[in-house]
């Protein structure tokens, strides 16, 4: 098997009889040598991984460590509390959990990369709110995980779950194909359904760039995972319904291969385009990093002093939503344009956890 | 599998965090001792964005043993301090590096190592230059780092030692400052390296000065 077009991960699921989680699972055991209950059990525990991230920003305002971004998850999650929203409160719960994670990761929590950092609220969101629901078995939920995987892994090998490759499309589109193909299955989906699922998930976000606020995974990072969780459960539902995705799959995947290649490079993690080129993503950007002055400028300098032991940037915590006129010079700014070591200040240091909200 | 449903790991970015811990966690390996003097010469997107992404705690967190998935890994400075760790980071300019570049020069004990390495995006870490030889390789695998001199049927002697004892050369690269002068050389190998493979190269390979094995803890 390997891995690079769903259609045949169908073809093998049902000549076997199986889901696809199954197929995933015998071909992990045979490539990597271990037992299927040592797989079980370290996809098991990267479940647990993920439910710690999403109960970490639901129950408390989880702030990120630049300070521009946080509190979203915790925000959602009491509003969901309210059982006013529009959308149905269970499902709406897996966008407060997304953020959650989300938020986690950009506060150097601990998170399961899926498929990486930058799209790792979906798979937790929508998957903690199912468990969440009562109507799923914790065993059958790491088992979709697998599911998610091989979905992947399909993705990765034919198009890219690359930021900086593909755009966010490659991340986040990839995080809400997976995410809607694991659904499928744990609500007992077809395997065909499971692809249809992901087939209409990437079509939804096609095109979708890489355009992170600073080059930081904040903005728009963090609402993007909250809005796609919303998304794949969508997704999931109208694959179950029967509706099928008249794009096949595979060709879906091939267009976003081909569409990420086409994007300019600015738009492609690069924190130049896009968002980040707004005049509030630049005012952002200064503030978090500092004006840029040009490394190369002096070549005979060749280096610049930007951070020595106990010099601790200072973290300025903006609250909700910043305005333009707020911005403000960040202590960090003076940390890379100066040009000469600065000397330890125990005085002025702070443990960094004293500065971190979890 | 796990490439996609993981890894485990402290945000916010797996090139910028995973990959850059990864690479101090190498630089240890490759001194061998606890380190008590780091500089990172950082170029590229490291060197814009290092702070937003805790790259400089995940270079520290590295070079201190920790893990991918330590918690501790944001207040790896302070850990730093607590341990004795002297640290400085500096901004590069120049060099036809990677975007994701680290200079790392750590001495700990009577050591020091020096490497460039890189980190390619999902956690991946690539050594550029080891002592300013250009020696690329990635500690994915089990990795001896031969440290030795330049001198005819060295690398018949290393070959013949590993077969005999099980091992497959997965890759395998020499390079040496001058001839018949100093010399490193890096050795990937199939399946996990026992501690006695060290003892039997000291003591059997003419011109071995020193070796270090690069690998997960078993």
């Amino acid at each position: 098997m390997a891995f690079t077009h769903l259609r045949e991960l169908v073809e093998l699921a049902q000549s076997r009889g199986v889901q696809i989680s199954r197929v995933m699972l015998d071909v992990e055991v045979e490539q990597s040598g271990a037992t299927e209950q040592e797989i079980f059990d370290k996809m098991a525990y990267q479940f647990d991984i993920m439910e710690e991230a999403v109960r970490k920003g639901t129950n408390e305002p989880v702030q990120s460590r630049s300070g521009i971004t946080g509190g979203d998850g915790h925000r959602m999650y009491e509003y969901v509390k309210k059982g006013q929203s529009f959308i149905d409160p269970s499902a709406l719960s897996a966008m407060a959990y997304a953020l959650s994670v989300s938020e986690v990761n950009s506060a150097m929590g601990r998170i399961v990369a899926t498929p990486t950092a930058g799209s790792a609220g979906i798979l937790p969101g929508v998957l903690v709110s199912v468990l969440d629901s009562g109507r799923y078995k914790r065993e059958d939920i790491v088992m979709s995980l697998m599911t998610a995987a091989a979905i992947g892994l399909v993705i990765a090998n034919s198009a890219s779950i690359s930021g900086a490759a593909g755009g966010c499309q490659a991340e986040v589109g990839s995080a809400t194909a997976m995410a809607a193909g694991a659904l499928v299955e744990l609500a007992d989906g077809t395997p065909e359904q499971v692809t249809h699922a992901v087939g209409l998930a990437l079509k939804n976000s096609l095109g979708l760039v890489c355009d992170p606020v600073a080059g930081l995974v904040e903005i728009p990072c963090i609402v993007r995972n909250g809005l796609h969780s919303i998304t794949a459960l969508a997704a999931a539902d109208m694959a179950l319904a029967g509706v099928r995705s008249i794009i096949p799959p595979d060709e879906v995947i091939a267009a976003m291969y081909r569409i990420g290649n086409e994007l300019p490079l600015s738009l492609r993690e690069t924190g130049i385009g896009g968002l980040a080129g707004t005049p509030t993503g630049k005012a952002i950007r200064e503030r978090v990093f500092g004006r840029v002055t040009g490394t190369d400028v002096g070549a005979s300098a060749g280096v610049q002093a930007c951070r020595t032991r106990a010099v601790h940037v200072p973290e300025t915590t903006v609250q909700d939503h910043l305005e333009p006129a707020t911005l403000q010079d960040h202590p960090a700014g003076k940390e890379t344009v100066t040009d000469e070591v600065r000397e330890a200040d125990t005085g002025q240091e702070q443990p960094r956890e004293g500065q971190t909200t979890i | 599998m796990f490439e996609i449903i993981g890894p485990v790991m402290v945000g916010p970015s797996s090139s910028h965090t995973a990959g850059a811990l990864r690479i101090g966690q190498i630089a240890r390996q490759l001194l061998g001792t606890e380190p008590g003097y780091a500089a990172f010469q950082l170029f590229g997107s490291f060197a814009e964005t290092y702070q937003g992404h805790g790259t400089d705690l995940a270079l520290i967190a590295g070079v201190l043993g920790m893990t991918t998935d330590d918690d501790d890994v944001r207040r790896a400075d302070a850990i730093a301090v607590e341990r004795g760790l002297e640290y400085q980071f500096t901004k590069g300019s120049g060099g036809q590096y990677h975007p994701n570049t680290v200079a790392i020069h750590l001495s700990g004990g009577d050591r020091t190592v020096r490497l460039v390495a890189s980190s390619l995006g999902g956690g991946k870490a690539e050594v550029q230059e080891l002592e300013g030889l250009p020696l690329r390789f990635s500690a994915e695998i089990p990795t001896l780092v031969l440290y030795h001199q330049d001198q005819a049927g060295f690398l018949a002697k290393v070959s013949q030692l590993l077969d005999s004892s099980g091992y497959n050369i997965a890759r395998l690269a020499l390079e040496r400052w001058r001839r018949g002068g100093d010399a490193i050389t890096v050795c990937e190998v199939d399946g996990h390296l026992k501690s006695d493979i060290c003892e039997v190269m000291r003591s059997s390979i003419p011109g071995l000065k020193e070796l270090r094995v690069l690998q997960a803890e078993s």
